[in-house]
């Protein structure tokens, strides 16, 4: 693993057994990267996060309750910091002012100070938010803001700085047409752009969008998808719409404005563990438990752009496109694809039939 | 080679035991068009229109004729190219170059990254710590639990029985109407390592569902052409108690790899030769064919195999990770049709 090679990755993604795979889309290879050399599955990442100071630094939460700083410029994993507190793996990971957030799944929201080559062993703060929690996410415009959600465990979010009550706690639907209650089990989270919106997605294929800034404490808008478990979801760059998948291995964009499918993404054959939107570009890439990585473009047309076969199950992912560098990269990708139409509008009805799916044999080396 | 459609006569059937013969040469004769020549000679494509075909000829007893004529005409001219390439082959000898391979769906196969490198480390590591890592690692050894869909008839019952003669150390046990979800828990206490559960509709067994107990994969199968043992022909004797081999054929993917394990963890670890009795996987274009045979070795090279024992074929059609769970459960592949079956020569196992 050079020290130049680690910085054209375009993709970094962790798998079960613990090792990290920076992806070079543009020359389609993958380069492993491991804390002691060898795959260890005590290891397996289960949360990654960019670290400070634009995206030098990638934190790896591992499933022994240690977050790993791994250096995309030297391309070796630097340090260590063991973040012990409650029971099960990283659900969510963030850092913000050089402090590190960490959440696991039975519930303990830990702030660490984040010097990483002493394990300090007292948390800055630590909050409770219940048992069960699938996932916590940061507010990318309030560093501070962070929420939660998880299975009846409903969405809350908290201000790390504010009070120990969280700032919105969203209320179940009502009742069904039985009088049923509704069960909760909230998989993924995002905050919208420019608004205090909030999407999750839910293991009972619910997509909704919550708005702390009204007074409803229910969700604003509830779509639903398919019949299985929403795994992961990602926003769109620009439009209003997310991408979900599910434990079948079926993506679907999903436009918030309505409620409305869009239109679907295929080519996974297992379940989507990790989905991840360029910034700026419409293309995509996800990875599920079928150890494939595929990158597809989301519109003009709606397609598969590259697939690269790491054989590990992987599990999250990190799309990593911001350099100036890597930009030009991204750009000589998109000539390289074949395009049908140069325009740029997106054809709303041509996207529901065409589903061409034009696919390239992707080379591995591991 | 074909004669005038329009106004042929029987001058065309050569070779033909037809009364027209005879008067062929004074037909010749007399014929208005004078576009074929002396009856004497054998009748061939002389001043035809260009662009004349076999089929625009309306008599269906004169086209049949010539068709049939034409048939033996490209026989023997294939014969004639066959012989002679096995003689220019002979008269190379050892220089003749070789033969060509007849292209088969099998030889046509796509290039499929996901095949596995014998000396790939990752999934060296990945194999050695997955679930069935105790059983590769002797640690456990396996014992089964077999049933059925609920209220199985006559032939899921007794391919249940026969399949637990020929996978030792299994127990078939009634499926009372109990779910799967309730049977898993009490399986894992009592120290079950795999559950086997034949689905059947209307009276014939059609799927299988293979979950690896402690917390393993679950696969669901197809099963298609299940012959029982009075079913097949020419079998030998029921199997003994013996421990049998275990062959499993072409599992080259990485997911062929996982479903190979499933399948090798079924067995005990020790094959007793004594008993010579072997269980086959065979997968062939993403189909498992399983049989069960007893073999002898006549001598160094000859060996002579008895059909015993159920056999069926099975296609599967989604790998689960962790315990039975349908709804819920995380898929690790899911057999699509319309995306994956786009092209015969794709294929996934």
């Amino acid at each position: 693993m050079a020290a130049v090679g680690a910085r054209w990755h375009h993709v970094w993604v962790g798998t079960e057994t613990g090792i990290l795979k920076g992806v070079n889309l543009q020359r389609k290879q993958a380069a492993n990267f491991t804390a002691a050399g060898q795959p260890r599955r005590e290891e397996a990442v289960s949360a990654l996060c960019w670290g400070p100071g634009g995206e030098t630094q990638i934190l790896v939460g591992c499933a022994d309750k240690t977050v790993r700083y791994f250096s995309t410029e030297e391309g070796r994993f630097q340090g260590h910091k063991h973040c012990p507190g409650g029971e099960g793996t990283f659900r969510g990971l963030a850092q913000v002012d050089g402090t590190l957030i960490t959440c696991v799944e039975s519930g303990i929201v830990r702030v660490w100070r984040d010097s990483d080559k002493e394990a300090s062993p007292n948390p800055l703060l630590e909050l409770s938010v219940g048992p069960g929690v699938c996932r916590m996410r940061q507010d990318p415009a309030h560093p501070h803001v962070v929420a939660t959600g998880g299975k009846e465990n409903a969405l809350k979010v908290w201000d790390l700085q504010g009070s120990e009550e969280p700032v919105f706690r969203a209320k179940n639907v009502r009742n069904d047409w039985l009088d049923l209650r509704v069960p909760i089990w909230d998989q993924d989270i995002q905050f919208l752009p420019e608004s205090q919106k909030l999407v999750t997605c839910t293991g009972y294929h619910q997509v909704r969008v919550y708005d702390p800034a009204s007074p409803q404490r229910r969700p604003v808008l509830q779509a639903t998808y398919g019949e299985y478990p929403l795994t992961a979801m990602t926003l769109t760059p620009g439009s209003n719409s997310v991408i979900v998948g599910n434990t079948h291995g079926q993506l679907a964009e999903i436009d918030l404005r309505q409620g409305r499918l869009l239109g679907c993404l295929k080519g996974l054959a297992g379940s989507v563990r990790g989905l991840q939107c360029h910034p700026s570009k419409p293309l995509l890439a996800s990875c599920g438990l079928d150890r494939v990585l595929r990158v597809h473009r989301i519109r003009n047309p709606r397609g598969l752009e590259h697939k690269d076969e790491p054989q590990e199950p992987q599990e999250t992912k990190q799309a990593s496109p911001e350099d100036t560098e890597t930009d030009e990269l991204w750009a000589s990708l998109e000539a390289a694809a074949k395009r049908k139409l140069p325009d740029l509008e997106p054809p709303s009805e041509a996207l529901q039939t065409r589903r061409r799916k034009k696919q390239r044999p992707g080379s591995t080396s591991t | 080679m074909a004669k005038a459609g329009d106004k042929s006569d029987s001058k065309g059937k050569k070779g033909v035991k037809r009364k027209a013969t005879a008067e062929e040469p004074q037909e010749a004769a007399v014929a208005e068009d004078g576009a074929t020549e002396s009856g004497a000679q054998p009748p061939k494509a002389a001043a035809f229109p260009p662009g004349f075909s076999i089929s625009e000829i309306k008599n269906k007893q004169r086209r049949h004729l010539m068709f049939t004529r034409w048939k033996q005409q490209q026989r023997k001219e294939k014969l004639a190219i066959k012989k002679k390439l096995k003689k220019e082959r002979e008269a190379l000898g050892d220089k003749a170059p070789p033969k060509p391979v007849p292209k088969t769906i099998d030889n046509q196969r796509v290039y499929d990254e996901t095949i596995v490198d014998p000396n790939d480390e990752e999934v060296a590591y990945d194999e050695a710590t997955d679930e069935f890592a105790s059983y590769f690692n002797r640690q456990t050894s396996p014992k089964i639990l077999i049933t059925t869909s609920d209220r199985p008839h006559g032939r899921t019952v007794r391919l249940c029985e026969q399949l637990s003669t020929v996978i030792p150390n299994s127990h078939v046990y009634y499926r009372r109407g109990l779910a799967l979800k309730k049977i898993i828990p009490q399986c894992i206490s009592r120290d079950f390592t795999d559950l086997i559960v034949i689905n059947e509709d209307r009276k014939t067994p059609n799927g299988l569902i293979l979950s690896h107990l402690p917390s393993g994969p679950t696969a669901h199968f197809k099963m298609s052409s299940v012959r029982l043992r009075k079913e097949i022909k020419r079998r030998g004797k029921d199997p003994t108690e013996h421990v049998p081999e275990i062959i499993l054929n072409n599992f080259t993917t990485r997911l062929g790899h996982s479903v190979g394990r499933m399948f090798a963890s079924l067995f005990p670890h020790n094959p007793q030769f004594i008993g010579r009795q072997v269980a086959t996987f065979h997968n062939q274009r993403d189909y498992i064919f399983f049989r069960f045979h007893r073999y002898i070795f006549k001598s160094e090279k000859k060996v002579g195999i008895q059909e015993l024992g159920p056999r069926f074929t099975l296609k599967l059609r989604s790998l689960q990770k962790g315990t039975f769970d349908s709804k819920y459960g995380e898929y690790e592949w899911v057999h699509k049709p319309r995306e994956m079956d786009t092209s015969r020569r794709k294929f996934h196992l």
